[in-house]
């Protein structure tokens, strides 16, 4: 294990800029069905990281994540079908739009949650996300463009690979930047005890409030990017299970870990997409059988995720300076 | 008024069947502090083994009921005993992982062809349907029958937790079982009599179901598993009498709904008073707060 | 006077927790509190340091009232606690421990987190070096990179002290330091805590069960039964006021909880 995780380090950033290149140069020696899993591994990744923020770092029970995606999702895809056509700038400007439109929803929802604890945050972010996703099928009779149950079509397909691949990236460094940082810091003794960091000077509230904001942003971000990946939203794709499918993810990956999070959101959706390649038409039913199975004997066997607290040398912080 | 007395008994209906389901989520959150997220699929099963015990097999009601109670039971007793007792130690994380890995495999893994079957199914009505009508308000037997099987489920469950060596057990392990273990309680028996408990309730609950809205799917239990955990948490979780209170008021909010407002908000509704309930107070209706010791 | 607390009382249920409680502390001074188990020491560190509300009574500070502020705003005001089961942010370093101390006078914004501005490496460094000076007070420093539920008992007290210490505080509360120490230890930590309060000039109120360590270094005692306070004074008058040997010394003294 060491050994792969040690030439993971070496070759990981290596392999993946070569490869990236690759992809750039030839689009079309690799099936654009895969191109197109990766995109989704890298939008699934940036939603994780901002759940592992709200949950993993800063211990903040969420089941409602999804919503946040999904009002990211929206109102990026709004503002480019308003106004976009097909311009980059737009793009970009719908993507922050997106990210906004999550982290002001997440402020609102938090002010009357965020004083709730453990169990009791995650049934009312729960209840938020089922709220949300009701008022996503009923959303045409407000803004008809949005489509509501019949779904949203005609949005520009925007999402490229070098698009997906920066915004990871970029999401990545913030996280960690703020991770080691005096504010990160603040976050993480939340969740360690919530009593010592609030008697230690950390204004808890306030602290909650900015790690839940941030991990929405980033929900609504890669919202924005999901929305412009398949040019169609429904709001199946915000529902509950769609918040558990990041929660997996960043369980899986090991609570508070960012390499962990990365590195199950590309397993997790290479593996649904692969057992749906690899499984004979017949058995692609079994997909879903199998996959609770081995989160299941993942758990029994790692309990605290597959990374427990092991970092990738370019995500974690020095304590020696 | 007929039309809003009307829709009361129509909530009441619905809101009985959450109860039962209701009251699986509190005993063993109660007990382990887990959310329980297969209970849900407890309830799917225990409706399809009411639709085969009375399609395939002709049984009698009363025995459809116990067939009901005993698979749910063994089915929530091996889960607990395959994925939940490993994981007790573990971070309380790693559980709820499970049990929500274990709500998609029971879903999924009944789908199959093999076993229930993926498509929807109609419930063989076991009885036929007389209806009574009083002052423009109309009574089914249908809604006697879950009202008083409810009823005697809700005492029997009070019964047992409050007048029973076992209950007296399961309340000492639910307050501290580490210590309740070292007063010669044995725990992994109480905790494996406690999900048994919860998931005969899911049974019952399952076949009133199949019963009152004729139709079973396998991914059926999802939202009344989410519903009934929710009135769990809004009657305060762990208290019994909670749960219930719980479980007709999201009764009654879904059904107000639909008849007042639009069938399709009706799950919003429901969750919106929750989400009212915890802010107003945190730990439900009629939970008690349990203060940490500084 | 830095600290007044007066008339403060705080119900559990039907249980009368505190009923009453008034005493004062002076700047630079120390007060040892004493009292028997449940008597209600440790509930006034919660209600002073704000994790409490009381039901009435009041609590000042430089005339400025405490009741009602969260704890983090009373700390920024200078109070500072440790706790009798030590709460430490257990799987963090020692190192992390003390640096989220000092977050409440961090001197760069979040933004400049988040881009690593030079301002940030400079403060960054500092508080390094801040910490890395307290965790030496405590002889720490070589097992900054550990986490810190492995260390041991006493080591993990020295810790809450020196995460107690980064945030700069004036008031400065200890809740039985000196619990689980065997005697050489507890000679030493009276050395350590005299030692602190010259050295940040801070005034200390402390709750102890050890009778050698509060005769030895407090100038003043306040004794506590039942949720009031029975006695205050000096040490030598403590020691003979017969309230006091009966509801606490006359049950045996130098008995720990």
């Amino acid at each position: 294990m060491r050994t792969a995780i040690n030439l993971f380090k070496a070759f990981g950033p290596l392999c993946l800029a070569a490869g990236l290149g690759y992809l750039a140069e030839s689009g079309e020696m690799i099936n654009p069905y895969w191109i197109q899993i990766f995109q989704l591994a890298c939008i699934i990744a940036i939603s994780s990281l901002g759940l592992n923020l709200i949950y993993g770092f800063t211990g903040l029970f969420s089941l409602g994540h999804a919503a946040f995606y999904g009002v990211g999702a929206y109102t990026a895809a709004l503002v480019m079908k308003s106004y976009g056509g097909e311009s980059q700038y737009v793009f970009l400007a719908a993507l922050l739009a997106g990210c906004a439109g999550a982290a002001i929803v997440a402020y609102l929802i938090g002010v009357p949650t965020l004083r709730l604890t453990s169990d009791y945050l995650g049934i009312a972010t729960l209840g938020f996300g089922i709220i949300m996703k009701v008022l996503f099928d009923n959303i045409d009779s407000f803004i008809p463009q949005l489509g509501g149950a019949r779904g949203m079509t005609g949005i520009a397909k925007m999402t490229t690979v070098p698009w997906a691949v920066v915004f990871l990236g970029i999401s990545l460094i913030l996280v960690r930047n703020l991770i080691h940082s005096s504010y990160g810091r603040a976050l993480v003794s939340i969740r360690e005890d919530e009593i010592a960091a609030g008697t230690m000077g950390i204004d808890i509230f306030r602290c909650k409030m900015a790690g839940f904001v941030a991990g929405c942003a980033l929900a609504g971000l890669s919202g924005g990017l999901y929305a412009h990946l398949y040019a169609f939203l429904h709001p199946s794709n915000f529902d509950f299970f769609k918040s558990v499918d990041v929660l997996m993810i960043v369980v899986l990956g090991g609570i508070g870990n960012m390499s962990g999070t990365l590195v199950a959101s590309f397993g997790w959706i290479f593996l649904l997409e692969g057992l749906r390649v690899v499984l004979p038409p017949e058995y692609i039913e079994f997909r879903w059988v199998l996959i609770p199975v081995l989160l299941i004997v993942t758990m029994l066997v790692r309990p605290e995720g597959l990374f427990g607290f092991r970092e990738f040398p370019f995500l974690s912080g020095r304590d020696d300076e | 008024m007929e039309y809003f007395v009307q829709q009361v008994i129509n909530g009441l209906q619905i809101g009985f069947v959450y109860a039962l389901v209701a009251l699986g989520y509190t005993l063993v959150y109660g007990i382990v502090r887990l959310i329980n997220f297969a209970h849900g699929d407890v309830f799917m099963v225990g409706a399809f083994i009411g639709l085969y015990a009375i399609e395939r097999h002709h049984l009698p009601i009363s025995a459809v009921f116990l067939a009901a109670v005993g698979g749910c039971a063994l089915l929530a007793m091996a889960m607990e005993r395959v994925a939940y007792r490993p994981l007790r130690e573990a971070p309380r994380i790693a559980s709820l992982i499970t049990a929500i890995g274990m709500s998609l495999f029971l879903e999924y893994f009944t789908a199959l062809h093999q076993v229930f079957g993926p498509d929807y199914y109609s419930f063989p009505r076991p009885f036929a349907v007389t209806t009574w009508e009083v002052r423009g308000i109309t009574l089914t037997n249908i809604q006697a029958i879950i009202f008083v099987v409810t009823l005697l489920c809700l005492g029997l469950l009070q019964f047992v937790v409050y007048r029973t060596r076992t209950g007296r057990a399961m309340r000492a392990v639910s307050y501290d079982y580490v210590t309740a273990g070292l007063m010669g309680v044995n725990v992994n028996l109480v905790i494996s009599l406690t999900f048994a408990l919860g998931g005969a309730l899911a049974g019952v609950g399952g076949v009133l179901y199949g019963i009152a809205y004729p139709q079973v799917n396998t991914f059926m239990g999802v939202m009344p598993g989410l519903k009934a955990f929710t009135a769990a948490v809004l009657g305060g979780i762990g208290s019994i009498p909670g749960a219930v209170l719980g479980a007709l008021i999201m009764g009654q909010s879904e059904t107000l709904t639909a008849a007042y407002l639009s069938s399709t908000y009706r799950d919003g509704i429901a969750f919106l008073i929750l989400i009212a309930v915890l802010v107003w107070k945190p730990t439900g209706i009629l939970g008690t707060a349990r203060t940490e010791k500084v | 006077m830095i600290l007044e607390v007066a008339g403060l009382s705080k119900n559990f249920g039907g249980i009368k927790a505190l009923a009453g409680v008034d005493f004062h502390l002076d700047e630079g001074e120390l007060i040892g509190m004493i009292g028997p188990n449940g008597s209600g020491k440790t509930t006034v560190f919660n209600v002073i340091t704000g994790i409490y509300r009381p039901a009435g009574g009041s609590v000042t500070m430089d005339g400025t009232p405490l009741v009602g502020l969260s704890p983090h705003a009373i700390n920024r005001l200078g109070i500072v606690r440790t706790f009798q089961n030590i709460r430490l942010f257990r799987n963090l370093s020692v190192m992390d421990n003390v640096r989220i101390a000092c977050h409440s006078h961090v001197r760069y914004g979040p933004l400049s987190a988040l881009c690593r501005s030079g301002g940030f490496y400079q403060a960054e460094g500092e508080i390094w070096e801040k910490a890395m000076h307290l965790l030496s007070i405590v002889s720490l420093q070589d097992r900054r990179k550990e986490l810190a539920k492995n260390l041991p008992y006493g080591d993990q007290r020295k810790l809450e002290i020196a995460r107690a210490l980064a945030t700069e505080p004036r008031i400065l509360l200890l809740d039985e330091p000196a619990a689980g120490m065997n005697p050489f230890e507890v000679g030493r930590l009276m050395e350590f805590i005299r030692e602190i309060r010259e050295r940040f000039r801070l005034s200390i109120l402390l709750i102890e069960h050890q009778m050698r360590l509060v005769m030895g270094i407090c100038e003043r005692i306040v004794v506590m039964d039942f949720g009031q306070v029975i006695a205050r004074g000096a040490p030598e008058e403590i020691r003979n006021n017969p309230r006091v040997i009966e509801a606490y010394l006359g049950e045996g003294s130098g008995g720990e909880g």
